[in-house]
């Protein structure tokens, strides 16, 4: 028990280690990513706020990711609505099919979209990433969205539709409100993972980078890598932010159907 | 009032519209490539096997392959091996009210950006970063370990680190639904600890595990970013390979043609896990 405990915190020391040592570089007075420590300052963070095309990066990031969040979330939804309340020929391989983005390698997702613009005779650009970026965070707004679903008592939608409401008023008065938390946490999880993916970006952005395509070419300088680590700090502390509300959203649902917590998201 | 059935299809179509014109088109587009040729910018769609007979013999394809394979198979080993002791502490000795907090420091890690944790690994690993530091220091080893970054190891230790939790969460799913009372009846009936959890414990969890192994070997072996950050050249797979037949070659029906023997082979291999495992997880009486 207490040998489990122990190795339990080592493990999260090993998990957390990268994370740890990321501010401690981005506050680092040297241009060498290595220990020793040189001493403090900010000047790699205010060197972010000079890099024009740092803020093209982030801003296409931003307009994909807020995309990506809301069309997976659209998605997701009448996917997990589907799985969670009817019964239909083929579900199984129909829902699998849906998922499979999640345990393919992204690699694959990304050339094989890649080749089919090229045969298509079309330009890469944001809106490719766009849609790529929604094919592979569709299964997990419907993983998290089916939670809500399957947690909702579905007494209450046939008390409204006794009660004289339409289907549509009941899905707006009813459904919606008590899914609502997991709406919020899948988009702010959908725009967490678009923000955080380089494969699909890398091989899709043409001459339009995005924040992790931006950050993978700056790895090349190494008088770089100090600002790539405040960059770093900076998204990292972000992630955590959307994270932290995501799961609080994920709880407040889970209060509200009156279920019990049983684990976090996937 | 139309029946179950049709509302649950129209109900999933758009997202199956989409998923079949983004996802299902475009792999048979490559499937499609690996038959033509290129000739410079010219994509000659005469059906040919020459792709595949060149994928199957040049010694440099099959070793890229193979390596691919051995690095995610270590990969597989090493995570789900030191993720299932984690998945046993969080089910069975932590209390219920803390164990989604547990589930989350777990999952943080993993939602950061990948980039930037494989290169941390690259300075962690370092000749003169933070492990070989502490190592020296506490006198364990005279000199840096050259081993241990810009080869396959390296490419071992970032991915174990990276697929963490894709490890645990599957086997403490399966460990939460095992039933308390099988343990307590086993230990009345007289089983010592260990054997209660290698006769009980250890067959109720197959199935996690074997999630586990799935969900880890498959995107693995079609790594990209981390072979090429801390793998040097020993550490070379797949993916970077096709990425450089598409885009340094320019030779796409190649770099197709590698992409479908990779899934093939991922395939293969996940198909055959699960059929020898299929005594070990199927349904029991």
């Amino acid at each position: 028990m207490n040998g489990l405990r122990a190795y339990a915190v080592v493990y999260l020391v090993f998990l957390y280690a990268p994370i740890v040592l990321l501010p401690l570089f981005a506050f680092n007075d040297g241009t060498i990513i290595a220990f020793p420590l040189q001493g403090f300052t900010t000047r790699w963070f205010v060197d972010l706020f000079n890099t024009p095309a740092l803020h093209e990066a982030t801003l296409n990031s931003l307009i994909i990711a807020v995309s990506v969040a809301i069309l997976s979330t659209i998605l997701g939804l009448f996917a997990a609505r589907a799985a969670s309340r009817y019964s239909f020929p083929g579900k199984g391989g129909i829902i699998g099919f849906i998922m499979l983005p999640l345990v393919l390698p992204e690699v694959i997702v990304a050339i094989s979209l890649l080749l089919v613009l090229m045969q298509l005779g079309l330009d890469t650009g944001t809106w490719s990433i766009i849609a790529g970026h929604t094919l592979i965070c569709t299964p997990f707004a419907i993983a998290i969205l089916q939670g809500s679903f399957a947690n909702m008592d579905r007494s209450l939608e046939e008390a409204s539709v006794d009660l004289g409401e339409t289907p549509w008023s009941t899905f707006r008065l009813i459904t919606l409100p008590l899914v609502m938390p997991g709406i919020v946490a899948s988009l702010l999880i959908c725009f967490t993972i678009s923000l955080d993916e380089f494969i699909i970006a890398f091989f899709l952005s043409g001459n339009e980078p995005t924040l992790p395509v931006y950050l993978w070419g700056q790895l090349r300088f190494p008088a770089r890598l100090p600002v790539v680590m405040a960059l770093g700090t900076i998204l990292v502390v972000l992630s955590v932010l959307l994270l932290v509300t995501a799961e609080m959203f994920r709880r407040r649902g889970l209060r509200r159907t009156g279920q019990k917590d049983t684990g976090g998201f996937l | 009032m139309r029946s179950e059935a049709g509302k649950g299809l129209s109900l999933v179509s758009p997202t199956l519209t989409y998923a079949l014109l983004l996802l299902a088109a475009p792999l048979l587009m490559i499937v499609a490539f690996s038959f033509w040729t290129q000739n410079f910018l010219t994509i000659d769609r005469t059906f040919t096997l020459d792709n595949y007979r060149e994928a199957l013999t040049d010694p440099l394809y099959r070793e890229l392959m193979l390596r691919s394979l051995k690095i995610s198979g270590a990969v597989t080993f090493f995570t789900v091996l030191l993720a299932f002791p984690i998945a046993y502490f969080i089910s069975f000795h932590v209390r219920p009210d803390r164990k989604s907090l547990w589930l989350f420091l777990i999952t943080i890690p993993f939602w950061t950006s990948y980039l930037i944790r494989v290169f941390l690994w690259c300075v962690i690993l370092a000749f003169d970063g933070p492990v070989n530091g502490t190592l020296m220091g506490l006198g364990i080893i005279d000199q840096p370990l050259g081993w241990i970054l810009y080869n396959a190891n390296a490419v071992i230790i970032t991915l174990a680190h990276a697929f963490a939790p894709f490890a645990i969460l599957p086997i403490f799913v399966s460990l939460e639904k095992i039933d308390r009372s099988l343990l307590e009846a086993a230990r009345d009936l007289g089983e010592s600890r260990a054997m209660t959890f290698l006769r009980v414990t250890l067959p109720l969890a197959m199935p996690g595990v074997l999630a586990a192994i799935l969900i880890v070997f498959i995107p693995t072996v079609g790594d990209y970013v981390t072979p090429r950050l801390v793998g040097g050249s020993g550490g070379t797979m797949i993916s970077n390979m096709i990425y450089a037949q598409i885009f340094d070659l320019n030779d796409r029906p190649m770099g197709a043609t590698l992409a479908v023997c990779a899934m093939a082979l991922v395939g293969t291999v996940a198909v055959g896990l699960i059929v020898v495992t299929r005594r070990w997880t199927g349904p029991r009486g």
